[in-house]
């Protein structure tokens, strides 16, 4: 069974718990085995992985339920925080010299990046901060990484340093200084050969490199799809040459890139830059928290987990939940949701944190800009009308539609949705678990929601086609 | 094992009483074992003192081999599925010594990449006429140098070979791929920069047709298999190939780097959509990375491993051989 998701693993997890609502030891255990896998999946390695859950699980067993989290969402939240807690708040951003020319040297494996992102940075460094860098091609090795940086420095319009492949990578680094004070550079990228960390020779060559280069920041430059072995080569670096910060490239493909976690977890070194692509633009500085998310793999679900505790006030969620049951849901009801949801910001994500939702939901188009006319049609509704949902005829229905400045089909078109969804939600609040399932089951189903379950399907075009929301 | 027997045997033999045959598989063998001395290291080392710490066979030394054969990036599914046959033959066959344990785990990994099959790991060259070889891959996995060491080995065994610069993308990519050529001896047809590929790879075939060469190797720009337009451009370079030459590419070979995690799949998938995979060349073993990844994906998607690299030399290449491949990973055990 392969999941997208931690959220999706715990979902199906827990229809193996019982006792939802609370956790018990036994739910936990379960549940971390889940976050292990989910885990190990992204890449992160076994041995952080082992430490990270025996954490979590003495967190989750210390705390308290929110009434408005499901317990699989209690966890996910939790990780999630002690994921952040590792990653740390913020990039940390590159150090430059007060005066004097400053000097990064990127180091990595082979095929890693440097190159690249020597020239990504030298863009990057000119249009933040101003600087007028010099790339200087210190790789000799390679067939054609000299003409590699050379062509990198074209496109830019960056001058770069290179001496061919008779020189030694020290020379050409000690030539770069000398060309570079003469031309009053302030900046100085040195692309290094790529090389692995148990060759101890070009090992040496790199702690030669530093001592005569007395670089300001060495960026180690490591694939975000490298498995359990980043710890080691992170190390290693780390070890022999102090590494001052992280540059993880290519994110712009599917890899959940647990590699970062177990990198920053094992050396401390920060995380600086991401690499999104081969266009010589696409760097960013690094994000802690959407990283975190990712190796969770679970986009912004957990930020609204977090959101739906502030926005969500627990005892109004109940009434409203009785309100639901009863049928006595009103207009009244129905603003101060769109309102909440609102608040939320995102309404498919607030719709993922209903239990058994979530994975459900993720073809559908939600169209948010609805709820602002909703919300129009609502408030130009006389109170006994919002308290009684009943009474709007045709009459008032156009008096509804020319207050609010709509068309008299848009107010057709949501008293009858709000009609149905009151009625789906009385269904679906009286349901048993099992039947709550069965219609879940139903819904995804190809070709979309079955009869019966009250709720109508319209399909869109281009964009966006796809199973809509009742209310749209 | 026997297999282990026998090339252990041959370890100990003296090279004098050895048959020409012979001499090659243990030459072989010495080369994987060098290469993989890094690799092995951690994992054979975990393996060993893993044995020494149990006298019996119990759910705590499965938890510990799952944990080492993760740390070896063989897939989170093929590793669940491995273990619970490891415990299913231990139970069945009520096994409590632990040297017939070892080989037990031994003979299931082989299981998962033979899968009773006879495993073709040579290239599926053609028998009269031009062949072409497709390589495949993302970014930064060594698909230039691949394609270097690979029309070496061809070309020591007598094949006339020729390149196709495909790699019309990244900066410097066709002057890497001119110096390859150079080293091995053989012509290499290029196109300026930012050409399109499918027509340099027309161009190529034309010529190797006209030069009666027996292979022709082709370059093809680093991809991330997410990239929806930059796959297309992959399959229309496949089409044009195939429709240029009958059954070509011969042989399209996607290269994973060993450092690879569990993205190595959805690498495998998407380029076997887009191109028709047929075999893998495993990069950078030199490392201390043991691209387990390929044996998850030999175990769910079918596709062989054909050939391993261990090197940045031109000759540091080697037809895959599971038997060595693993003993090169847990030699320390038979030794
Ligand atoms: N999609 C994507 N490709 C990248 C990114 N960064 C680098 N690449 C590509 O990855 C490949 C290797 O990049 P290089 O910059 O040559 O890597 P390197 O570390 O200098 O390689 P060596 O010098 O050979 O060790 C090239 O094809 C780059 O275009 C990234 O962030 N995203
Ligand atoms: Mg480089």
């Amino acid at each position: 069974m392969a999941f997208d998701s931690l959220s999706d693993r715990l979902q199906y997890a827990l229809k193996k718990v019982t006792g939802r609502g609370k956790l018990s030891e036994n739910d936990i255990e379960t549940m971390m085995r889940e976050v292990r896998l989910s885990l190990l999946e992204a890449d992160v390695n076994f041995k952080v992985v082992k430490e990270f859950t025996n954490e979590v699980k003495a967190k989750a067993l210390g705390e308290k339920v929110f009434k408005s989290l499901t317990p699989g969402q209690q966890v996910v939240k939790i990780v999630h925080e002690e994921l952040k807690k590792i990653m740390g708040d913020e990039a940390e951003s590159l150090t430059f010299k007060v005066q004097g020319i400053t000097i990064f040297m990127m180091v990595g494996l082979n095929g890693a990046g440097k190159t690249t992102h020597a020239g990504k940075l030298a863009l990057y460094c000119r249009k933040k901060y101003n600087k007028k860098p010099l790339m200087v091609a210190a790789d000799v090795y390679r067939p054609a990484a000299i003409d590699q940086l050379v062509t990198i420095g074209k496109q830019l319009n960056i001058p770069t340093f290179e001496l061919g492949t008779n020189f030694s990578p020290v020379e050409i680094v000690e030539k770069a200084l000398q060309f570079a004070k003469d031309n009053h550079h302030d900046l100085v990228i040195i692309d290094t050969a790529g090389r692995f960390h148990v060759n101890e020779e070009l090992m040496l060559e790199l702690e030669n490199l530093k001592a005569v280069a007395k670089p300001d920041e060495i960026l180690l430059t490591v694939d975000a799809m490298t498995g359990q072995d980043a710890v080691n080569v992170a190390l290693s670096f780390h070890e022999k040459l102090n590494v001052s910060g992280v540059v993880l490239t290519k994110l712009d493909g599917d890899t959940r890139g647990g590699a970062a976690l177990s990198i920053r977890r094992v050396t401390g070194v920060p995380i600086k830059f991401m690499g999104l692509g081969e266009k010589l633009d696409q760097l960013e500085v690094f994000h802690p928290e959407r990283m975190a998310d990712r190796i969770l793999g679970m986009g912004d679900v957990l930020t609204l987990i977090e959101k739906a505790q502030d926005a969500i006030d627990e005892e109004e969620a109940e009434r409203m939940a009785k309100k639901f049951k009863n049928a006595t849901f009103d207009y009244n009801d129905f603003l101060k949701q769109i309102k909440q949801i609102k608040r939320l910001g995102n309404l498919k994500g607030f719709l993922k944190l209903i239990p058994g939702l979530g994975s459900q939901l993720k073809n559908i188009d939600i169209d948010e800009n609805k709820f602002n006319y909703i919300v129009a049609m609502i408030s130009s509704m006389t109170e006994q009308e919002r308290k009684n949902p009943d009474l709007i005829n045709s009459s008032r229905k156009h008096r509804i539609a020319r207050g609010s400045g709509r068309d008299i089909s848009e107010v057709n078109q949501m008293t009858k949705q709000f009609e149905e969804m009151r009625q789906m939600m009385r269904k679906m609040m009286n349901m048993s678990p099992r039947e709550m399932e069965r219609m879940m089951n139903n819904m995804n189903q190809p070709g979309g929601m079955r009869p019966g379950t009250n709720v109508s399907q319209s399909k869109g075009k281009g964009k966006n086609r796809g199973r809509r929301a009742p209310w749209q | 094992m026997g297999i282990f027997n026998n090339i252990k045997k041959m370890f100990n033999k003296n090279k004098g009483q050895m048959s020409q045959e012979e001499i090659d598989v243990l030459e072989k063998a010495e080369k994987y074992k060098k290469g993989m001395e890094k690799t092995r290291g951690s994992m054979a080392t975990r393996l060993k003192t893993l044995f020494d710490s149990y006298s019996t066979i119990n759910e705590a030394l499965f938890d510990e081999l799952e944990e080492i054969f993760i740390m070896a990036d063989i897939g989170v599914n093929t590793v669940l599925e491995l273990v619970d046959s490891l415990r299913a033959d231990v139970r069945m066959r009520s096994v409590n010594d632990l040297n017939e344990f070892q080989s037990i785990i031994i003979d299931k990994i082989f299981e998962i990449y033979v899968k009773d099959e006879v495993v073709n790991t040579n290239l599926n060259l053609s028998d009269d006429g031009l062949t072409v070889l497709l390589f495949v891959g993302v970014n930064g996995v060594g698909k230039t140098t691949s394609i270097g060491k690979v029309a070496h080995k061809l070309k020591a065994e007598g094949k006339k070979v020729m390149m196709a610069a495909g790699d019309t993308f990244r900066a410097g990519a066709i002057d890497q791929l001119k110096i390859w050529a150079e080293r091995v001896g053989c012509e290499c047809i290029t196109k300026p920069e930012g050409s399109d590929p499918a027509s340099v790879m027309y161009e190529a075939i034309q010529k190797a047709k006209n030069e009666n060469v027996d292979v022709l190797l082709c370059d093809t720009a680093g991809r991330l298999q997410t990239k929806v337009n930059l796959m297309k451009e992959l399959e229309k370079v496949h089409r044009v190939i195939s429709r240029e030459v009958p059954n070509a590419p011969h042989d399209t070979l996607l290269v994973i780097d060993a450092t690879t995690g569990q993205n190595g799949m959805n690498q495998a998938k998407a380029f076997t959509e887009a191109t028709n995979v047929s075999g893998i060349v495993l990069t950078k073993i030199d490392g201390t990375a043991k691209g387990g990844i390929v044996l998850a994906i030999r175990n769910e998607l079918g596709v062989p491993i054909k050939f391993v690299t261990m090197g940045e030399k031109i000759t540091d290449l080697e037809y895959f051989d599971i038997e060595q491949y693993i003993f090169g990973l847990f030699s320390d055990l038979f030794e």
